[in-house]
């Protein structure tokens, strides 16, 4: 479905640094009754950014004017939990386009590359570092660069070099979809099925 | 030829391609599909103008979102009622089978997909459902997946995936009474973490995981996503044989002697090598609970919540920000609080065997005052079954209510919410902040640890109403 590019993003920061932050807290389960994909953003964190009384809760980073930045910096083991993709477009919604931790479940993170929200695995010592950084300077930026697959924290010119699947790299760079990848195998895919086995 | 795990053979022989340096295009023998994550797929594959490749090999349920009392009637909850609405209506334009509210086959897609038969051993199923991992208990390679994934699947029956690593948990020793698969899956999650399992898909071996029955070996199957696993699986044996020829009938296959001597193939080469190996005593396991909000905060219900984080960090602030959210303290015991809701249901323990097994205890007793009892079978079938067997007019005598199939409070997406602030023993799988409302606090455990605290209305260990004749097969 999406077609959406990425190529290199300067920006700052939003920090967030729990740990073993679920799906469930991204976006809440009785907020899953849409059926498009868009319109998320409204409720991303939403039992965090509102009180139970509706009002905002301005001791949440989302609702303090001082952090804002299209990169989400969290803590680890982000996205842990149920496989709702929702999340993702929530976070992508809001208008993240890259989030930074130390550790992503393996669900989240397939989504994440398959809506174009880089996930980006830096060193625990790193965040703890940016996590640090940005608390002093909200100001404090950072570049990443999906070709050269760099993650650079601008001021302190920390540059690391960060993983990503290199078919997934190629189809974020160029915009590429995977349907229309496996739609173009079709023929292929019908032979294996006529040849399929149990177990080789 | 090299030696292969039982995941490995499975795997390979799905592989359509490889792509150089990137993932896998897996074929998938079986994909299951329910109203809350398939919507925006059959949106794709409308906007690109496209069919569902394969009909045949997808299956519908309602379940995630439904009311678990009168389902005859429109549901109540507009957006949920249109969710239900459009699943319909794409099964009936795509032509894909679904048991939508009402047919006396729905019910929780992981407890129905095995009950009809249609997940079967060697076999790779996908669901937009994290606990897809619940079928690997047959021996297939199951695991959930997001809604991209699932037009890919509805688009071309294949997925694009990356092999993961593979860990084997072996299991021996002989499990005390009282001590159900629950137990022995939360116990490995509290050892290893919640995230400890990340990157991997596992096998399950060792004798005390022989011994279990279908249903409990599906229990821990289902709970592997909530140590970061893929998916977890148990090699077929004379147990997944049986259960599997006791259905009524199994879509597909006229001969299942035949089928039989095809699924024996399916087993680990005894040389085979894994990525991690991990081993545990099932003789040192007791009752769990969970005091804290992700899976991996659990503990012996006799014991007390630990002064520090599970990997034995300082007491970190996501630590004691979860604390916070339960109203606990490090060191605190739990066993004698006094508990508000009790849930028994849900892909984790919602099969009759979870039924069974709360009626051991609160047969003859009385439910506390104190406890709002939420008691939903994982479907249809299940319902019929207690039914059968006289637990629906036990579980009244009791003072409990049945409800009607569905996910209900484990996700709270119906009415089944948990209140602000209030405790709930629940026999589902995720202790998350607001996962069963918001503001609700969960307490996940065995069904008999929830049908003691049903009792008394207090955290309670139920070896205390277990004598060692009554000692549970789970």
């Amino acid at each position: 479905m999406p077609k959406v590019k990425f190529d290199i993003l300067e920006s700052t920061c939003v920090p967030l640094p729990f740990e073993n932050i679920d799906t469930d807290q991204i976006i809440p389960a009785r907020f899953l009754s849409a059926t498009s994909r868009q319109g998320f953003g409204d409720n991303l964190f939403r039992d965090w950014r509102y009180k139970k009384n509706g009002e905002k809760n301005n001791e949440f980073v989302l609702n303090n004017p001082k952090f804002n930045g299209k990169v989400l910096v969290a803590g680890k083991n982000f996205g842990s939990g149920s496989s709702r993709e929702h999340a993702v477009w929530a976070i992508f919604d809001y208008g993240f386009r890259a989030v930074v931790s130390s550790f992503f479940a393996d669900i989240f993170m397939n989504n994440a590359l398959n809506n174009g929200l880089l996930p980006i695995v830096i060193s625990d010592d790193l965040l703890k570092k940016l996590h640090g950084m940005i608390q002093i300077d909200p100001g404090t930026k950072v570049k990443i660069d999906l070709e050269k697959q760099t993650f650079t924290i601008l001021s302190a010119g920390d540059s690391v070099k960060f993983a990503i699947n290199p078919y997934k790299k190629e189809c974020l760079l160029k915009g590429l979809d995977d349907i229309d990848f496996l739609l173009s195998m079709k023929s292929q895919i019908t032979s294996y099925e006529n040849n399929k086995s149990l177990v080789k | 030829m090299k030696s292969k795990t039982l995941f490995d053979k499975i795997w390979d022989s799905h592989v359509v391609r490889s792509i150089e340096n990137g993932p896998d295009v897996l074929y998938i023998d079986r994909h299951y599909i329910h109203e809350v994550t398939s919507p925006q797929a059959f949106n794709g594959l409308k906007e690109r103008g496209i069919p569902v490749f394969r009909p045949g090999k997808t299956l519908a349920t309602a379940d995630h979102n439904i009311p678990t009392k009168n389902q005859h009637l429109p549901i109540h909850d507009q957006l949920s009622r249109n969710q239900v609405e459009r699943l319909t209506e794409n099964c009936q334009k795509y032509g894909i089978e679904l048991f939508g509210l009402n047919d006396p086959k729905n019910g929780i897609v992981h407890v129905i997909g095995p009950e009809l038969g249609y997940t079967l051993p060697g076999m790779t199923i996908v669901c937009g459902d994290s606990h897809t991992s619940t079928h690997g208990a047959f021996g297939t390679i199951a695991f959930g997946i997001g809604t991209s994934e699932v037009e890919m699947v509805l688009a071309t029956q294949c997925i694009l995936q990356p092999k993961p690593k593979k860990m084997r948990i072996t299991l021996d020793g002989e499990l005390h009474k009282g001590v159900t698969s629950k137990d022995i899956i939360m116990h490995i999650i509290s050892e290893i973490s919640a995230s400890g399992a990340t990157g991997y898909f596992i096998e399950y071996c060792g004798s005390a995981i022989r011994k279990l029955s279908m249903e409990a070996r599906m229990t821990i199957c289902n709970m592997s996503i909530e140590m970061g696993a893929r998916g977890g699986l148990i090699a077929p044996d004379e147990t997944t044989f049986e259960y599997l020829k006791k259905l009524s009938s199994i879509p597909g296959i006229k001969d299942i002697n035949s089928s039989v001597n095809e699924w024996k193939k399916l087993q680990s080469d005894f040389d085979a090598l894994f990525d991690r190996d991990l081993k545990f005593d099932a003789g040192l396991i007791k009752p769990m609970i969970t005091y804290g909000t992700n899976p991996g905060m659990g503990m012996a219900i006799d014991d007390s919540i630990p002064m520090s984080d599970a990997i034995g960090n300082q007491a970190s602030s996501s630590f004691i920000k979860s604390l916070d959210y339960m109203g606990f303290k490090p060191g605190m015991k739990l066993l004698g609080l006094s508990v508000d809701y009790v849930f028994i249901g849900s892909c984790t323990n919602g099969r009759i065997e979870d039924f069974r097994a709360f009626a051991q205890i609160i047969r003859g007793r009385k439910k506390a005052g104190n406890i709002t009892a939420l008691i939903v079978p994982g479907s249809k079938k299940v319902e019929d079954q207690m039914v059968a067997e006289g637990l629906i007019e036990l579980y009244k005598n009791a003072g409990f209510e049945v409800r009607q199939p569905g996910c209900s409070s484990c996700l709270a997406m119906n009415e089944d919410k948990i209140p602000q602030g209030k405790y709930a023993v629940s026999t589902s799988n995720r202790n998350f902040e607001g996962r069963q409302g918001p503001g609700s606090r969960t307490l996940l455990a065995s069904p008999l640890t929830a049908a003691a605290a049903a009792i008394t209305g207090r955290i309670t260990d139920p070896r205390e109403f277990i004598t060692e004749e009554k000692k549970v097969k789970k």
